[in-house]
């Protein structure tokens, strides 16, 4: 694997881009700062073995020696890495008595999506175990996990129950020097999830990240390792089955998938942090390196995301498809409303012979938004008759939003494919008009159409997951038209 | 039913609608003539309740109610129906899912329940057998890759399945073929009751023939310059509609 995403971000620098907005971290923290110290003491407190503490130092030396990037097409305000707490629980929320006392903006987001009272309460921090209770969720499936030889737990318990197989693949995807924010997550991490599917098996059930979402606060450095043995399977769902406003300003996660010979992993993400206020203040900035590695024959990685929230989010999930045959799909929805910018795209390098790979990317921007995006698909010497097709459209609501596509396709063979489509429209108001006429509003019209654009991509969601991808689009696109 | 007085409307600050009026009884099928460019869709448009058109002057009474004070989707809700002279694709969106969304958006306004999904099914076969478009519509987006007739019967389809009490057709007879034609006039027919209207827009005489008008009237320039029984479209068949403009002065 001979580039980064740090060599991709300096390639990138030189585009235009005019557009600011203004976000403050909060410093009310107990802990301040980074150090060796400090990495030392999360790792004792953790009850870590010395080679992950050793893991976790040189991705910090590394780390000190890198330069942010700058993103072309993202502007923010730098987070000061000085004034984050690293260790402490990221900001424990202030527990609150009752319902009456959230948000009441928040509230009615709840109310929309059918989220239960109790389910409100845990979200909204309202007093309540939700750790606890949590682990009792977890736990309800795991007896019929384990007798097919899953493991599915928290990335800590991993840490301390199978060593071994945490040590073998751990940065074998995303090596700790990868890029800025995958180095930082490399030495702080706090927490997350770890699964490994062993040889020949299904599994039978999709797995979430659900248990690990009502932790309040450790969303901040999570790390996840998915491995999939020879001819094994597995769907795995990451995000939300509600919206979660994090308080942490900033989110880096680190996300590694390892599919052996003849094994697939569909990996779907449904996304909506906080993505500030209507003037753009506030929100969460994401800045996700996610990457499967195909490593054997005939593997397969999928990548289906639904983005609507963050003020910034910067994500490609990448597909290194190195066993012959492998194959990687990126199916992506991005929406962005407001000032919320989103530049996130994909990679598909091709390394293996006959490799394929598909991207379907949807962009949707509304408001004042910018969303681009960025796709590179990179044909190597050896990845004979390799295929890519690739198709990027993107509809824009409104004329103060941006839409933007930037492919970069290189092949170093002959005998490979690469296709690539894009298409620019804006939602038409002949369209509009068209449904209104036929009795709906204009709000209902405009979420029709919406769901019509984006339905292939949906199309790959799980039942569930789709619809709770639906409602997210209508809450995010409230109000922006008329 | 639809009461029209001294209506004006201008796009872009041009005047096309110049002072019409127009009265259109329950059970009455009325048809509207008149040369290209004479503001016949205008007046659907404005009727519909389009934004880019502005009403400067004049009145329209729709079931008692200022019909221009409405919303499109509250037009609709009141039981007014277009048919689209150019209907619009809308890819993804299935021709069912669109059509029950539109359904349960007209029962939500007048206070009604969502339908349920047998009636709605038994409703849909009913009416696609009306069109002649059974079985060519259940997996496909709204009139994304039909050809003109199929869109064309796809509004009539739609007309049948929102039941409305006033459609207005805007050339919805042209591009077809003579086959297409009379499934199209059969449609309109089927519906025709005493309690409900239709204006129907045609640039030929022949979809008169199937459609049989109460009322022909001649739009020229804005305006309803003449109006007649349903043998005025022979005579404009025959003489075009130059004689009428020399006419004006003595109408007026
Ligand atoms: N967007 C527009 N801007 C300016 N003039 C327009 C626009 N749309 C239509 N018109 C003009 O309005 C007049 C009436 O058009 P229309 O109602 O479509 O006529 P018809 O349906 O009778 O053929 C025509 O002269 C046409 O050129
Ligand atoms: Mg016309």
């Amino acid at each position: 694997m001979a580039y980064t995403e740090t060599e991709l971000a300096e390639e990138l620098e030189n585009s235009k881009y005019k557009y600011g907005f203004t976000s403050k971290f909060d410093t009310d923290r107990v802990e301040k700062g980074l150090n060796e110290d400090i990495i030392r003491q999360i790792s004792s407190k953790k009850n870590e073995p010395e080679w992950l503490l050793e893991f976790r130092l040189e991705a910090y030396r590394n780390w000190r020696k890198m330069k942010e990037p700058k993103w072309a097409h993202v502007k923010y305000e730098k987070p000061k890495f000085d004034e984050i707490t690293y260790f402490a629980a990221p900001q424990p929320k202030k527990k609150l008595d009752s319902l009456d006392e959230v948000d009441p903006e928040l509230k009615e987001m709840y109310d929309k999506l059918g989220i239960s009272i109790e389910e409100q309460k845990k979200l909204a921090g309202v007093a309540m175990d939700v750790v606890v209770d949590s682990v009792s969720v977890q736990t309800t499936f795991k007896d019929k996990l384990e007798e097919k030889g899953i493991i599915f737990c928290s990335f800590s318990e991993a840490v301390q129950n199978y060593p071994d197989l945490v040590k073998k693949y751990m940065g074998k995807v995303v090596p700790p020097n990868d890029n800025f924010y995958a180095a930082l997550n490399s030495a702080v991490f706090t927490d997350g999830s770890f699964c490994y599917i062993p040889k020949g098996v299904k599994c039978p059930m999709e797995l979430s990240t659900y248990f690990r979402i009502n932790e309040a606060g450790t969303g901040q450095f999570e790390r996840t390792l998915i491995v999939a043995e020879d001819n094994s399977y597995v769907s795995y769902l990451e995000g939300c089955t509600a919206p979660m406003r994090d308080e942490n300003q900033l989110h880096a996660a680190v996300v590694e998938i390892i599919a052996m010979d003849d094994a697939e992993v569909k990996y779907s993400t449904v996304q909506n942090w906080y993505p500030g206020d209507k003037d753009g203040k506030g929100g969460v900035y994401n800045f996700v390196t996610k990457r499967g590695l195909c490593d054997g024959r005939n593997s397969k990685i999928s990548w289906t995301q639904v983005e609507t929230g963050s003020a910034v989010t910067w994500k490609y999930p990448s597909c290194i498809l190195k066993g012959d045959n492998s194959e990687g799909e990126f199916y992506s929805v991005a929406v962005t409303n407001n000032y919320q910018n989103a530049d996130t795209g994909t990679k598909m390098i091709h390394l293996g012979k006959n490799t394929r790979s598909l991207i379907i990317s949807k962009g949707i921007s509304a408001g004042f938004s910018e969303n681009s995006y960025r796709g590179l698909v990179q044909i190597n010497k050896n990845a004979k008759n390799a295929r890519n097709f690739s198709q990027c459209d993107s509809l824009l609501i409104g004329d103060k939003c941006g839409a933007h596509t930037f492919p970069y396709i290189e092949t170093k063979n002959n005998s490979s494919k690469v296709e690539h489509e894009a298409t620019t429209s804006k939602i038409g108001e002949d369209q509009i008009f068209y449904c209104q006429q036929r009795g709906m509003d204009e709000e209902q019209a405009v979420s029709l159409i919406v769901n019509g654009y984006v339905k292939e991509v949906l199309n790959k969601l799980p039942m569930e997951f789709a619809v709770e991808a639906k409602k997210l689009l209508e809450i995010t696109l409230e109000g922006s038209v008329g | 039913m639809l009461s029209i007085k001294n209506l004006k409307a201008s796009i872009e600050d041009t005047e096309i609608l110049k002072g019409l009026d127009l009265e259109v009884k329950p059970g009455e099928i009325h048809a509207i003539m008149g040369p290209n460019g004479s503001g016949k869709s205008t007046l659907a448009s404005v009727l519909a309740g389009r934004e880019d058109y502005e009403v400067t002057e004049g009145d329209v009474k729709f079931n008692g109610k200022d019909l221009l004070d409405l919303e499109p989707n509250e037009r609709a809700g009141e039981g007014l129906f277009l048919a689209f002279q150019y209907p619009v694709e809308i890819p993804g969106v299935s021709n069912m899912n669109f059509l029950k969304q539109a359904i349960n958006s007209i029962r939500e306004y007048k206070g009604e329940d969502a339908i349920a999904a047998k009636e709605f099914l038994k409703k849909v076969k009913e009416k696609q057998d009306l069109v002649g478009l059974s079985g060519r519509l259940a997996n496909r987006s709204v009139n994304e890759g039909f050809s003109g007739g199929e869109k064309k019967r796809n509004e009539i389809f739609q007309m049948a399945m929102l039941d409305p009490k006033l459609a207005i057709l805007d050339e919805t007879d042209s591009g077809l073929d003579i086959d297409a034609l009379k499934t199209v006039a059969d449609g309109v027919n089927q519906l025709r009751r005493k309690d409900n209207a239709f204006i129907v827009i045609t640039h030929y005489q022949r979809l008169l023939d199937y459609i049989v008008p109460d009322v022909v009237h001649v739009l020229s320039e804005g305006k309803i310059v003449k109006s007649g029984p349903k043998e005025l479209a022979l005579e404009l068949e025959e003489k075009g509609y130059d004689w009428l403009k020399e006419d004006e002065g003595v109408n007026a």
